[in-house]
């Protein structure tokens, strides 16, 4: 409902579609000129990008497949956002949330999917929700900041896993720290095999049921954040602690709230990558999508419908980086990683920038709802 | 004896390791007294390493490589400060930005210009900051305890070890003792009275933020061409934050910090020490608790359960005049 | 309502050029729509006291930052001694020999007061050499000032009256010629504002201009030579101070005969439905901030609470509406008692049926960043009303709060509008009408018209009495005498935490009402501490 209105009361499509691409474009500008700095050519490289993120059914899926994950980590950010809080914690709750995913599939034995799916999204969503709701707790009522505190546990949670794989969950008799594989019935079903039993044929990729997970939970943190009472309440704590209290709030269950919930979404990561693909348990899985998780969000500017294509927009960078290294080997798809930094500092650190001069834009053919009214 | 000589190496690494995170801590130390929040210190030092190793493999010269990596770093401070001073950006976003572009940049520009995998090729000894024999080390090596604790543990670091440790106490009497510290740590506490006396608020927060560019400049240069030699993806592994973390440890002061660098370089030696060793009583030690030990120490702290760390109280937030 | 009444110059005109040491002349200064200077002009004559008049709002502050280099007028010279001077910064200023005491002590508090008067003045790029220099010199301005200073105490730990000297101790260091001061006594203990009279007649007494911003009229005519008045953002009158009053002082601020009166019918009070006994409250220093209180408020009336601001008013309003726990005494509302450390919050306030239209509005009573549909439901978003099961029904709320701004006048009615985007009367009147709407038993109220155009107040006053006579409990906090004196049917004061008095509407005066604010039993005269308007 308020999600496009700014401070200062920009049409909903200025800041909710025109900022965003403007940052895009600029990011691509500066990732074009990173290429040029290589020798190589961007337009062509982009081309690529592009041809191997939606060219072929792989393409798309493994687009998808990476929007997933990206979209769980992005409305984690965003719920905490919409708290006023900043939650880099996503990588670690991430990695917890796959740990909480992976030992209810280890558990179950050989039940099939469907049933197995409500457990692991439980088990996935409580375990990230722990590790979101420790800091979102030691901020309430130690006076910690969250931002340091995410930092830390997200090193806590990377020590914490390997020693877990290294010395508990480890395959007996194997060297890499990688656990017993899940019984094939539970696995998520493919997207491809959805699709081949209504008669579509798609080449193998990783895309998974959790896509419809995640776009399902965009449904529900939008309906939660704007039209629940403990929506309101979350905002209202983001917005103005002090209006809070007044209004009968508490803003520190909200924060230890908001933090859990933040996490608990973040951990839905796992259900994508350790339930949807790897099927056993493994190290490093989150492999960095906590911290693109930002990017999206920001990008997205925290709402649900602006974080589904900005993050497709990023899976199509990470799919297209993969296939960018065989046409181009001298450009590496940490390209992307550049991308995401600057979408950040633009979206996020610079957006004072920007905004000053599209109100200036717009204040120059004035509404009559950009002034104050009254006497 | 042999366990003497153990304790000494120990030591001995313990401050090699302490040495970039000193750097990088005291770095935070001007951005963070200054009001200005630093969570790119990792990013900078990995620029930084980066185009130390880069430039010391071009011209084989490591001071190039040293004034490269300071120029790098200072770039990316002097982004920090537009977003965060003149935009008034949030502060930790724009940290965390610069992190991410650095890990991006340094990987994709190390493989396009070397084709190894992100890595830059090894650097010859003159290429890099060698080690200092400090004057009368080898006569005194024999000299029982006191000789060797001098040999072993003193001497034989490379320079920028020494300037490290001697930024400590440099700093302190910079913060402390001289004008622009006073207003340092002013601008840090109330820019506002920072503001009403006459002085320029950003132009104080740029210089704080410009002496962290410089800092986090060695500090990355000393990861590539001092203890390392070449630069490897993401070689900050962490170091960045685990800096950070000293800093709040050491209570935003330059001695504590400088003891809790070294706590947490001991708690590294010592890991890698302990590696598959079986203590008796307790079995194989988790070296991953030790690994942890710096960041739940840093969490105990800022919760209040292990003393208290208060920031300097404008840290964080943009100044904005009032009206 | 612009009918200026501008007096003759309070002075004879310059004998040479260097007779003012400071010369506003044409100042004008906008912000956005906000005309906050209108073409001033103010000239201060050396070695004296000048007061500068005006309600809230009436650009007092804005002019005195524009004087101190913080903002840049519009148009307008400024000459200091004579001479026409461009003030970028507060560099300028201070080199120009003007020093400034802000409302907000600008301050390092974990510094000393030594390091806080060097900054900005250290003289070199080390301090050792400075802290020597400057402890002789401000030794020797203690002295000629009398302005007592622990000098190597942490500012932290000294309170309010002494960390204001530090300030005024910091401009002399600096050099101040002209000092101003910005509301003072707003922070002071009687016997403060007293210490600081004196000071500021040790410097009248040595040649430096003072000027003193404030709006209690007291404080100017005990202490001043000239005033000035402001409205609205425009001189309106000057007086030499000895050849004025306080009621020419006040028509002259508010533009009008100060008459507030509202028309109401006598009382008729029925059960207590609020009462407080011997409630203490304790902040977070460890000071006792409420003391003892205790009161009654019956149904049918309307109780007001007078006093300085910072006397306890502010704590008694957040205890009774669950903003504050309180230490110890008892809480009865609507015959329940609630003992301290309980659970009364605002929720559960509000639950009781008490409704809190609180000081700060902006802080509280609503999220600027909001619709005003949302702001409208701020506290009552639990209401079974606004919500379907889980969800909270929009439309129900947009058509709820459209209704509102009808029924309470405010303008514009647009419930999608962001809640910062009305103008304060209208922010105000959506906030009483939220919290009237509930028909609530006791209604708590703080500055209700503070920021409010004449309009609104009249409205909302017209509201409040109408509450009353649907026999409802009204507690009314307010700084505006006017507003206490014209609303309430029995008058509280507070002074230092405490209730020091009761008078009912027929007994109550200004002065009767004032001597007791400024914490003097009524006989003793001569005291300047205490507001009076």
């Amino acid at each position: 409902m308020s999600a496009g209105t700014g401070p200062d009361n920009l049409p909903w499509w200025a800041t909710g579609v025109l900022l965003p691409v403007i940052n895009v474009v600029l990011a691509l500008v500066v990732s074009a000129l990173v290429i040029l700095a290589i020798g190589e050519d961007p337009l062509g490289a982009m081309w690529t990008m592009v041809q191997g993120a939606l060219g072929t059914s792989e393409g798309l899926g493994y687009t998808l497949y990476y929007a997933t994950s990206l979209i769980f980590t992005a409305l984690a950010v965003a719920v905490a956002f919409h708290g006023g809080l900043f939650n880099i914690g996503g990588e670690g709750q991430a990695y917890l949330g796959g740990l909480g995913v992976g030992l209810v599939c280890l558990a179950v034995g050989d039940m099939p999917w469907y049933l197995v799916l409500p457990l692991s999204v439980l088990g996935g969503a409580a375990f990230g929700a722990m590790w979101g709701a420790i800091p979102g707790y030691l901020q309430a009522y130690r006076g910690s900041h969250v931002v340091i505190t995410t930092i830390m546990f997200n090193f806590i949670a990377s020590s914490l896993m390997v020693y877990l794989m290294v010395n508990v969950l480890i395959r007996p008799g194997q060297m890499s720290p990688e656990s017993e594989q899940f019984a094939p019935a539970t696995f998520l079903p493919l997207v491809q095999d959805m699709a081949a039993a209504v008669g579509i044929q798609m080449n193998p990729s990783p895309l998974n049921f959790s896509l419809f997970l995640a776009l399902a939970t965009c449904v529900l943190v939008w309906a939660f954040i704007w039209h629940t009472r403990w929506g309101f309440a979350l905002r209202t704590v983001g917005a103005n602690e002090n209006a809070a209290r007044y209004a009968g709030i508490d803003p520190k269950k909200v924060i230890i709230l908001a933090m859990a919930l933040s996490g608990a979404l973040a951990g839905l990561l796992g259900v994508n990558e350790i339930h949807g693909v790897q099927h056993r348990l493994l190290l490093n899985f989150p492999a960095g999508m906590g911290f693109t998780g930002i990017a999206v969000a920001l990008m997205g500017r925290n709402h649900p419908a602006g974080i589904v294509p900005a993050a497709i927009l990023f899976g199509m960078l990470y799919q297209g980086g993969t296939e960018l290294i065989f046409d181009y080997p001298s450009i590496s798809r940490e390209l992307v990683v550049v991308i995401q930094g600057v979408v950040i500092l633009f979206a996020g650190a610079l957006e004072h920038m920007f905004r000053p001069a599209l109100v200036r834009f717009f204040a120059t053919k004035p509404t009559a709802t950009t002034k104050p009214a009254g006497a | 004896m042999e366990s003497y000589f153990w304790l000494l190496s120990l030591l001995d690494s313990t401050l090699r390791l302490a040495a970039p995170l000193l750097l990088a801590a005291l770095a935070g130390f001007y951005s963070e007294r200054a009001g200005v929040v630093d969570i790119g210190l990792e990013g900078k030092m990995l620029m930084a390493a980066f185009a130390a190793a880069t430039t010391a493999a071009f011209t084989g010269s490591a001071l190039a490589g040293l004034l490269a990596a300071i120029g790098a770093s200072l770039a990316m401070a002097l982004l920090h400060g537009f977003a965060c001073i003149t935009h008034r950006g949030n502060q930790v976003v724009s940290g965390v930005a610069l992190n991410i572009v650095a890990m991006g940049l340094t990987a994709v520009l190390g493989n396009a210009w070397f084709e190894m995998g992100g890595r830059t090729p090894n650097l010859p000894a003159a290429a890099r900051f060698g080690e200092v024999t400090l004057p009368l080390a080898e006569t005194l090596r024999n000299v029982p305890v006191l000789g060797s604790l001098y040999y072993e543990l003193i001497s034989g670091h490379n320079v920028l070890v020494y300037l490290a440790l001697v930024l400590v106490p440099v700093t302190g009497w910079i913060a402390y003792r001289t004008r622009f510290g006073l207003r340092l740590r002013a601008v840090g506490e109330n820019p506002a009275a920072v503001d009403t006396a006459g002085i320029s608020v950003p132009a104080l927060r740029y210089q704080a933020v410009l002496i962290a560019g410089l800092l986090c400049g060695i500090a990355g240069a000393y990861l590539s061409t001092a203890q390392g030699a070449g630069f490897q993806n993401n070689m900050t592994a962490g170091k960045g934050y685990l800096a950070l973390a000293a800093l709040i440890l050491g209570k935003w002061k330059p001695v504590p910090t400088l003891a809790a660098c070294l706590l947490f370089a001991a708690a590294d030696a010592l890991q890698t020490r302990l590696q598959g060793v079986v203590m008796p009583g307790i079995g194989e030690v988790p070296v991953q608790l030790i690994e942890a030990l710096p960041y739940l120490l840093t969490v105990l702290l800022l919760a209040g359960f292990v003393g208290k760390a208060i920031p300097p109280k404008a840290s964080g937030r943009p100044y904005v005049k009032e009206r | 309502m612009h009918a200026v009444t501008v007096t003759p110059a309070p002075h004879s005109p310059p004998k040479s050029a260097h007779q003012w040491a400071v010369e506003l002349v044409g100042i004008d200064k906008r912000f956005g729509p906000v005309h906050a200077n209108k073409d001033v002009t103010l000239r201060f004559a050396p070695a004296s006291i000048h007061g500068l008049v005006g309600e809230n709002g009436a650009g007092k502050s804005t002019l005195m930052s524009i004087l101190y280099g913080f903002y840049h007028a519009d148009s307008g010279q400024i000459l200091v001694r004579g001479r026409e001077v461009e003030i970028k910064g507060s560099q300028d200023a201070i080199g120009l020999g003007i020093g400034m005491v802000h409302q907000h002590f600008m301050l390092v508090e974990t510094f000393t007061v030594l390091e806080n008067l060097l900054l900005g003045h250290e003289g070199g790029p080390l301090l050792a050499p400075a802290v020597a220099r400057a402890r002789r010199e401000v030794e020797e301005l203690e002295r000629t000032f009398g302005l007592e200073v622990p000098l190597d105490a942490l500012v932290a730990d000294l309170p309010v009256g002494v960390q204001q000297r530090v300030e005024i101790l910091k401009a002399l260091y600096r050099g101040a010629d002209v000092l101003i001061l910005d509301e003072p006594t707003a922070v002071l203990s009687p016997p403060e504002v007293e210490q600081l009279f004196r000071i500021l007649e040790r410097l009248r007494a040595e040649g430096r201009t003072v000027v003193l911003i404030t709006h209690k009229l007291k404080e100017i005519m005990a202490i001043t030579d000239h005033v000035s008045v402001l409205r609205r953002g425009a001189v309106v009158a000057e007086f030499a101070t000895a050849a004025t009053s306080r009621q020419e002082l006040a028509d002259a601020m508010v533009g009008r005969k100060a008459n507030l009166d509202v028309e109401k019918a006598p009382p008729q009070p029925g059960p207590v439905l609020l009462a407080a006994d011997g409630v203490n409250v304790v902040d977070a220093r460890g000071v006792t901030t409420l003391k003892n209180a205790c009161l009654t408020v019956r149904a049918g009336e309307i109780v007001g609470v007078a006093g300085v601001a910072g006397n306890g008013q502010s704590e008694l309003l957040e205890v009774l509406s669950g903003m504050r726990p309180f230490a110890s005494g008892r809480v009865t509302i609507k015959g329940t008692a609630l003992e301290p450390g309980g659970t009364y919050d605002p929720a559960d306030a509000r639950r009781r049926g008490v409704a809190h239209v609180p000081e700060d509005r902006l802080k509280l009573a609503v999220v600027k960043e909001f619709p005003a549909a949302q702001s409208a439901i701020l506290g009552y978003h639990e209401e079974k009303g606004l919500a379907r099961k889980w969800r909270l029904d929009w439309k129900r709320v947009t058509a709820k709060t459209a209704e509102l701004m009808e029924r309470f006048d405010v303008r514009p009615r647009d419930p999608a509008l962001r809640t910062s985007l009305f103008s304060g009367g209208n922010q105000q009147k959506l906030v009483m009408a939220r919290e009237m709407e509930r028909d609530p038993d006791i209604l708590l109220v703080g500055q209700p018209t503070r920021g409010v155009d004449i309009g609104a107040i009249a409205f909302i006053h017209k509201q409040l009495v109408a509450l009353r006579d649907r026999g409802k409990a009204i507690l009314l906090v307010s700084a505006e005498l006017d507003e206490i004196m014209a609303l309430s049917d029995r008058i509280l004061v507070m002074c230092d935490g405490e209730i020091v008095g009761e008078l009912s509407a027929a007994e109550a005066t200004e002065g009767r009402i004032g001597s007791m604010m400024a914490g003097v039993a009524e006989t003793a005269t001569g005291s300047v501490s205490g507001e009076e308007q």
